[in-house]
């Protein structure tokens, strides 16, 4: 279960680190504004990243597939149509 | 510090300058641009100025270089235009080029009227050619008849002496005729002339309606056009020849050929005269020729010359002219000896300024060294904020709603990032978005050279002028299009899809739609890494559900702590101008407000998002998830909630509506602390200052601080009555608290314009780019071709130009009215330097305005 949370950490991680560690390399007359605009950046893009995956996580609904959907789903993704249900509850 | 969060400080100084150094001072500062004169003499009209003849001066070399301009223009030589800005030239040069353009224009001048001398006799010489060609052909016909009849009518009604006289003489000839009268009565007479074809059928009836049918026309076209000596215009004649008898005829064929401007030539009748006639013509035809091509080479090398210099001279009148105008604004002191002026300065700056006054007086070679002496002052500073090329577009966008008073928060560097995302989180779209940050790039790539091309196309100048601003939205949307999974319509499979379908053959052929659980093995467990599902893209008949939901949830956490991000800018504005009263009556209950209400909404949404999963124990399912919306009306109205579903849990989490209860309460008593604190405590502190000046910058609450920062001994004081302050207070409650509602359902747009774009994009696929795409063969490779490009037009008209446009304008919408009008006051005015690059970019039009 803890490769679960691999991908969140990852990206969270890059985010950090553009947020938290590139500020301290900003040079030049306008680092004030460089500095903002970083760290602005990064809190923006993590979270629409994380709502977007939080949205995801839990879902209430799923998706509704036409007959034809499905069968494109099962030759191209290698989604293959079984004979018998294979649900898991 | 200089940065782009505030505005720079300002100093208003008074500058001496010594009479002889103004000038070469004045330059420097001009070259300089960071100063800002004011007007010491507004009563003083403009032609009582001290430097009005020089103006006037300046006026004239710059009439005398239109001229110039207009008639290079007119041969279409090309104007040299290194781009590069000459130094404003001293006043004793200002003598030699008034003397130059001088020469220039009276040389122009006389060759311009030569040549029009010169073609106008040409003209005359062409048509009188044509005339001697043409007529030939009417004497050749009427030859032989004409001389017939001469002799039959001239043998009825004249005696033989007369008839020998007559017949001796030979062919009648125009001129001759006044000799013998009674000839003259009898024999006809002819003229013949040139006439604009359009007026020959008026002319022709005029003829025959004022004659009475008694004289004779004959007419013919000339081939080719000729030129119009005073306009140049090419235009088509006809010669004619008119035939009549007597005297009173000819008068009236002569008035009427004057009124109808046909220009009349003598033309003799003898064929050998004639030919004489056409010969000499011809020859004198030729010599003007080359004299014309002479006159014309010779202006052609007068204008190539001038051309080289013309921008050049531009530049330098106009310095001069700024130079001139700003001189009126000051003031000559007592003694006359010595200039002053006064001027806005930044501080930072106030070295700068002083070396460039240094340079000036030592180009000037005048002893005496300038003083800036800074003055103290309660007047309000201009708003000034330091940009680069990149920032200055950020900063027009917020110009362009209010400039900020003096030494408020700047937006301006926040706007940088926010106003691309929010753009980006509308315009979603990995495949556009890529489309816009190529052309944004490309702008920026050729910056240099596309600036130098100067062109008058607003558009194409308002594109550039935002191409940074472009180049971000473009690469935010990249992103966005990223997480919205979105491509032109269509999704990326990067990671593979985290949904399976488990369904048997049997329930597939039986079922025309399926859809898959979360609760059971269909769903992975764990959502795709990065950004939504493909298969919601597949999903076509229930995407708009899932994504509706989503989208509508990020829009208002962007917005609310877009509005909290606002309110917390105006505690910096609070603390910096030291208002206190402000701080603890308008920003604490302002926020707290805001975190008790709507900020409890986004954690609202966090918690649902966690908490209610497919594969839970009931009650904590997905079919018991309450609306969000729904629990928030409750809450407001106090209302105890339905349950969502059958026995299901009607709250999220435990004490739910004890918190919920409090934090309604606590924002209701808000209310009264925005609305009565801040006027009762200013009630207060005046009863008290009726003795002594309390150092409270109180006043409205939109009161601006004028002069130091540091308050000192009372700012602006504005005495407003207690009635005025409470409504004031009153209206910015309300304003407040109503408008937190509305803009947080404004915020919504995110989600509404994101759908759109998305919607739009799948119409053109299935409707436009699938149909092309659907065809095989040869054919079908020439109909795709063509229905991409159709595709492609659309897209770029319609997604990116539209759609960009679209969101540009909410986004812009967003920042300066939910934003903005958390913190900002907008009430300032923009500093105005004096600065050479500036007026000579607005051309002479701005000469005039320079203060």
């Amino acid at each position: 279960m803890v490769d679960a949370y691999v991908p969140p950490l990852i990206i969270t991680v890059i985010w950090a680190v553009i947020g938290i560690i590139g500020p301290f390399l900003a040079r030049g007359p306008n680092r004030g504004v460089t500095q903002c605009c970083i760290m602005l950046t990064a809190v923006t893009c993590w979270l629409f990243w994380l709502c977007c995956y939080l949205t995801q996580m839990n879902p209430l609904i799923g998706p509704k597939l036409s007959m034809n959907e499905i069968m494109i789903m099962a030759r191209e993704w290698g989604n293959e149509i079984k004979d018998t249900m294979d649900v898991v509850a | 510090m200089g940065s782009l969060f505030r505005s720079e400080e300002m100093a208003l100084c008074q500058l001496f300058l010594q009479s002889e150094a103004a000038y070469a001072c004045v330059s420097e500062l001009g070259e300089l641009g960071l100063v800002q004169f004011r007007d010491l003499n507004p009563v003083v009209n403009a032609f009582q100025r001290k430097f009005v003849n020089e103006v006037r001066r300046c006026d004239e070399m710059e009439r005398k270089l239109r001229y110039l301009e207009k008639e290079i223009k007119k041969d279409g030589i090309p104007m040299l235009d290194t781009g590069e800005s000459p130094e404003a030239p001293q006043p004793r040069e200002m003598i030699d080029l008034e003397a130059t353009f001088e020469k220039l224009e009276n040389e122009l001048r006389e060759v311009n009227q030569n040549a029009e001398a010169l073609k106008r006799n040409f003209l005359e010489l062409t048509e009188l050619k044509h005339i001697l060609r043409k007529t030939q052909v009417f004497f050749d016909e009427q030859e032989g008849g004409l001389n017939h009849t001469t002799e039959s009518m001239t043998r009825a009604l004249i005696t033989d002496e007369v008839r020998t006289a007559g017949a001796s003489m030979g062919p009648v000839q125009l001129g001759f005729m006044e000799k013998s009268i009674d000839r003259e009565d009898y024999l006809p007479c002819f003229v013949a002339g040139v006439i604009l074809r359009e007026k020959l059928p008026a002319f022709e009836r005029m003829l025959w309606r004022a004659c009475r049918g008694n004289v004779f026309l004959r007419q013919a076209m000339i081939e080719s056009p000729l030129e119009d000596p005073t306009n140049g215009d090419q235009v088509y004649k006809s010669v004619f020849i008119i035939f009549f008898q007597g005297d009173q005829l000819k008068t009236r064929v002569k008035k009427i050929c004057e009124g109808f401007r046909a220009t009349l030539y003598p033309c003799p009748e003898a064929p050998a005269d004639r030919r004489e006639m056409a010969m000499g013509v011809m020859t004198r035809i030729e010599d003007l020729n080359t004299v014309l091509g002479q006159t014309q080479d010779h202006r052609h090398r007068v204008l190539v010359a001038a051309a080289k210099n013309l921008k050049n001279w531009f530049v330098k009148v106009r310095k001069i002219k700024a130079i001139y105008h700003t001189l009126n604004l000051f003031n000559l002191d007592v003694t006359q000896k010595c200039l002053i002026a006064e001027c806005w300065v930044p501080l930072l700056d106030i070295e700068t300024i002083q070396l460039a006054l240094r340079r000036g007086t030592e180009r000037s070679g005048s002893s005496v060294p300038p003083i800036l002496n800074r003055m103290q002052t309660f007047e309000n500073p201009p708003t000034y904020n330091r940009t680069n090329k990149f920032t200055k577009a950020f900063q027009a966008l917020i110009d362009a709603y209010g400039v900020a008073s003096y030494r408020e928060m700047n937006p301006a560097p926040y706007t940088i990032i926010t106003f691309p995302f929010l753009f980006a989180v509308m315009f979603g779209d990995l495949g556009h978005g890529a489309i816009m940050a190529l052309f944004g790039l490309w702008m920026i790539r050729k910056e240099k050279g596309l600036a130098a091309q100067k062109t008058d196309n607003e558009i194409w100048n308002i594109f550039f002028a935002g191409r940074y601003i472009i180049f971000l939205m473009g690469a935010f949307s990249m992103y966005t299009g990223l997480i919205y999974n979105d491509i032109f319509s269509k999704s990326l499979n990067i990671f593979g899809s985290h949904w399976h379908l488990s369904y048997n053959k049997s329930t597939v052929w039986n079922n025309n739609f399926l859809q898959l659980s979360p609760a059971t093995s269909d769903y992975e467990g764990t959502p795709y890494p990065f950004g939504l599902d493909p298969i919601w893209q597949v999903a076509t008949s229930n995407k708009i559900v899932f994504q509706n939901a989503y989208k509508m949830k990020i829009s208002i956490i962007f917005g609310v702590l877009h509005m909290i991000f606002g309110v917390i800018m105006s505690w910096h504005n609070h603390t910096y101008f030291r208002n206190r009263l402000s701080l603890i009556y308008e920003f604490i209950p302002q926020l707290v407000f805001l975190l008790v209400l709507f900020f409890y909404m986004v954690l609202l949404m966090f918690i649902k998002w966690n908490r209610y999963e497919a594969t839970n124990a009931f009650p904590m399912t997905e079919a018991c998830a309450p609306s969000i919306l729904i629990t928030f009306i409750d809450m407001v109205l106090f209302k105890e909630s339905k349950p969502p579903g059958k026995d299901c849990h009607v709250y999220m989490f435990w004490g739910q509506s004890f918190f919920q209860t409090v934090f309604v309460l606590i924002a209701l008593a808000c209310i009264p602390v925005m609305l009565l604190g801040k006027p009762i405590k200013i009630m207060q502190a005046r009863k008290l200052a009726n003795e002594e000046v309390q150092p409270i910058t109180g006043g409205s609450s939109d009161a601006e601080v004028g002069g130091m920062p540091n308050g000192g001994g009372g700012g602006h004081h504005d005495e407003e009555e207690m009635s005025e302050i409470f409504i004031h207070q009153g209206i910015h409650t309300i304003e407040y608290v109503l408008g937190s509602v509305s803009h947080t359902a404004s915020y919504l747009r995110l989600w509404a314009l994101s759908l759109a774009h998305a919607q739009l994009a799948e119409v053109l696929w299935t409707m436009v780019l699938s149909l092309g795409l659907n065809k095989e063969g040869w054919l079908g490779g020439i109909f795709l071709t063509v229905v991409f490009a159709f595709w492609a037009v659309l897209t770029v008209g319609i997604l990116v130009l539209m759609e960009g446009l679209s969101a540009f304008l909410h986004t812009l919408r967003l920042h300066w009215v939910e934003f903005q009008s958390k913190f900002y006051m907008g009430q300032g005015y923009a500093f105005a330097p004096f600065s050479f690059d500036s007026i000579i970019e607005n051309g002479s039009a701005a000469a005039g305005e320079t203060e």
